[in-house]
C-alpha cells in the first residue's frame, strides 16, 4: 500500500525533527518527569482516603500520564503544526503529489507514539521510585484510555491551529488552555484538595474525563476491568468535534 | 504533447477591493526559461500562484502542462517543481534528508547525491539547514523542487535578498537547468537577473503586461537613442555639436563644469563630430561615456506609474 508506505515515510521524519528540538523533548518528555517528581515531593508518599485510598505518589502516576499524553499529542501539535505553517512548509507540502491527509498522519503517528513512550516511561519511574502498582489486569482499560484520549487531544490539537494567528502566540495561547486545565483537573493539584463545585465544572473539559479514566485504570483498589466508558465518550466527543473543527477551518498557507 | 507548457488567456484575480492582476495573456514555450519582471505588488506573485493551484482565480483561463490548475492532481504535481517566495526548510532536518524526504513524495524521484551535486551543496549535504548561509538554503530548496524530476519548475523572486557573490552562484545554477530541458517560469524584480537567465522576459505593472519580449529586444530597446555623456568646463560652448542629437545639460552649479548627455540615433557620427570638436578646440571630455539604454532604463520607463 503506497498511501501507508508515505505514512510511515512522513512519520520518520517527524520523528527526527521532534527529537532534534529541544523545545519539543523538554517540554514533551522532561517536563512532566520532572513535575513527577516535585509533585511527589511536595506533597508526599502518604495514604489518602479521599483520593481512593491510594498513596499520593499512586494518584500522581495517572496524572502525570495525562499530562504527558496532552503535551505529545494536543500541544506538540498546536505548536508544531502552527510553526510549519506559519513557515510555509504545509502550504510547499500541498504543492507536492503527497495527499494532505498523509502529512497530517505522520505528525499525528509521531504524537501517538511520544504518549505511548511517555505513559511507559512515567509509569516504570512511579514503579521503581514510588512504589506505585503497575496495573498488569487492566492492560486494556489503560490502552483503551490511551488511544482514545491520545486521538482525541490530536484533533484537539490541529483544532487549535485554527485559532492559533501566529507562531509567537502558539504557546502563550496553549498555555492559556491547558495550564488552568490541569489545575482545576487534579492534574497539579490532588483532586482532595480541590472543592467539589470546582471538580464539576472542570468535568466539562476533556482533562478531567481523561484523568478520570485513568485513574480508574491505575488504581490499584479498582474492582473490575477498569473502562470508564462514560468518561472516555466525553473526551471522544470533545475530539469529534475538535476534528470537524480543523476538517472545516484547517488552514495551509502561513496567516502572516 | 502539446508544444506550450503555460498558457493563459484574460487572466484576472482581485483580493477585495484590490484588483491584483487585471487580464494577463501569456504563453510559454517548453523548455523555454521565462521571466516575469516587475515591481513588488506588481501581481507576479498572485499570477505564479494561480498557475502552481495554491490560488482560484476570478476570470480567464489556464492551462498548465494541459490541466487547470484550479483542479491540480497528484498526476499533474509530479511534473511540477515550486520554489517559494519565501524559502521554506525543516531547519532540523540535514540537506540530504530534507531530500530523501520530498524524494518520497515522488513516483520517480531523480537522485538524491546528483540533486546534491547540482545544486551545489557536496559539501554542505550532511549540515542541518538552519547552519546553512541564505544562499545555500534557497540553493536546498530549488533541490528540493528539482528531486521530483519536474518538467515545470516555478521560481519565485530566487534570489531576493542575496549579496552579489551568492546571487551570481544561483543565477549560474539555474541557467544549469537549461541543459535539463525544464521549462522555468521565474519571477524577479532584478533586470539584471532576467537579462541573464530568461530567454524571454514580460514586465508585469498594475496587475498588466507591458512588455514582453527576448531581453535585448525589450521595450524596442533597439530603437531608442544611444547616449553620450561627458563633463566639461561651463564656459564651453556646445553651439558648433548643436546638430548631433537632443542635448540635455546638467551639473553641480558652483563647480564650474557641466555635465552633457546627448542622445542620438546615429552614435558612431555623433561621437565623431564630438570627439573632433573637443581635439579642435583642445580640450577634455572628462568621464565619457557612451551608453545605450539599459534593460534597467527600459523597466523604469514601463513601470512607472
Amino acid at each position: 500500500m503506497r498511501a501507508v508506505s508515505l505514512a510511515l515515510h512522513e512519520f520518520r521524519f517527524a520523528q527526527k525533527v521532534f527529537w532534534r528540538n529541544p523545545a519539543s523533548v523538554f517540554f514533551t518528555a522532561l517536563l512532566p518527569v520532572l513535575f513527577l517528581f516535585i509533585f511527589a515531593t511536595i506533597f508526599g508518599n502518604d495514604r489518602n482516603d479521599e483520593l481512593d485510598g491510594v498513596k499520593i505518589t499512586t494518584y500522581y502516576i495517572p496524572a502525570i500520564v495525562t499530562l504527558a499524553v496532552i503535551s505529545a499529542t494536543m500541544v506538540n501539535l498546536a505548536m508544531n503544526v502552527t510553526i510549519a505553517r506559519e513557515e510555509g512548509l504545509l502550504k510547499r507540502g500541498r504543492g507536492t503529489p503527497l495527499p494532505p491527509w498523509v502529512f497530517i498522519a505522520g505528525r499525528v503517528g509521531n504524537a501517538i507514539v511520544i504518549s505511548t513512550i511517555m505513559l511507559v516511561v512515567v509509569t516504570l519511574i512511579g514503579k521503581l521510585v514510588y512504589d506505585a502498582p503497575i496495573p498488569w489486569e487492566r492492560i486494556p482499560a489503560v490502552a483503551v484510555t490511551l488511544i482514545v484520549g491520545a486521538t482525541s487531544f490530536c484533533c484537539l490539537g490541529l483544532a487549535m491551529t485554527v485559532i492559533i494567528p501566529s507562531r509567537e502566540a502558539a504557546s502563550a495561547i496553549t498555555n492559556a488552555i491547558t495550564l488552568p486545565l490541569y489545575f482545576l483537573s487534579g492534574i497539579f493539584i490532588p483532586e482532595s484538595e480541590i472543592p467539589d463545585g470546582v471538580l464539576a465544572f472542570a468535568n466539562h473539559f476533556p482533562v478531567r474525563d481523561f484523568f478520570e479514566a485513568f485513574f480508574t485504570a491505575y488504581s490499584p483498589n479498582t474492582v473490575g476491568p477498569g473502562f470508564e466508558w462514560g468518561e472516555l465518550a466525553v473526551v471522544a466527543v470533545w475530539g469529534l468535534g475538535g476534528l470537524l473543527i480543523a476538517l472545516r477551518y484547517f488552514r495551509w498557507t502561513p496567516r502572516n | 504533447m502539446s508544444e506550450t507548457a503555460i498558457t493563459i488567456r484574460g487572466l484576472r484575480k482581485s483580493y477585495d477591493e484590490l484588483e491584483a492582476v487585471k487580464g494577463i495573456d501569456l504563453e510559454v514555450a517548453r523548455e523555454e526559461v521565462f521571466a516575469v519582471l516587475g515591481p513588488n505588488g506588481a501581481g507576479k506573485t498572485t499570477t505564479v500562484e494561480i498557475l502552481e493551484g495554491y490560488l482560484d482565480r476570478d476570470g480567464g483561463e489556464v492551462s498548465v502542462l494541459g490541466v487547470d490548475p484550479a483542479r491540480p492532481t497528484a498526476a499533474w504535481r509530479e511534473k511540477i517543481g515550486i520554489v517559494l517566495q519565501s524559502t521554506t526548510l525543516e531547519p532540523a532536518l540535514t540537506a540530504r534528508e530534507s531530500l530523501q524526504q520530498y524524494a518520497g513524495y515522488y513516483r520517480n524521484p531523480r537522485n538524491v547525491d546528483d540533486v546534491i551535486e547540482l545544486v551545489g551543496l557536496q559539501n554542505q549535504a550532511d549540515t542541518r539547514a538552519r547552519k546553512l548561509s541564505g544562499g545555500q538554503q534557497r540553493r536546498l530548496d530549488v533541490g528540493i523542487a528539482l528531486i521530483g524530476d519536474p518538467d515545470l519548475l516555478f521560481l519565485d523572486e530566487p534570489t531576493t535578498g542575496f549579496d552579489p557573490s551568492a546571487r551570481r552562484q544561483a543565477w549560474e545554477m539555474i541557467a544549469g537547468l537549461r541543459d535539463l530541458g525544464k521549462t522555468v517560469l521565474l519571477t524577479t524584480h532584478y533586470m539584471e537577473e532576467a537579462q541573464f537567465l530568461a530567454d524571454r522576459v514580460a514586465i508585469i505593472s498594475d496587475g498588466r503586461i507591458v512588455a514582453l519580449d527576448t531581453p535585448e529586444n525589450l521595450g524596442d530597446r533597439g530603437q531608442l537613442p544611444t547616449t553620450i555623456y561627458f563633463v566639461i568646463p561651463e564656459s564651453i560652448d556646445l553651439a558648433e555639436i548643436a546638430g548631433t542629437g537632443e542635448i540635455l545639460i546638467g551639473g553641480e552649479s558652483g563647480t564650474g563644469l557641466k555635465t552633457v548627455q546627448i542622445s542620438t540615433h546615429e552614435p558612431v557620427a555623433g561621437l565623431n563630430r564630438i570627439t573632433g570638436w573637443a581635439m579642435g578646440q583642445g580640450f577634455e571630455l572628462d568621464q565619457l561615456e557612451v551608453r545605450r539604454p539599459s534593460l534597467e532604463d527600459v523597466y523604469l520607463e514601463l513601470t512607472e506609474s
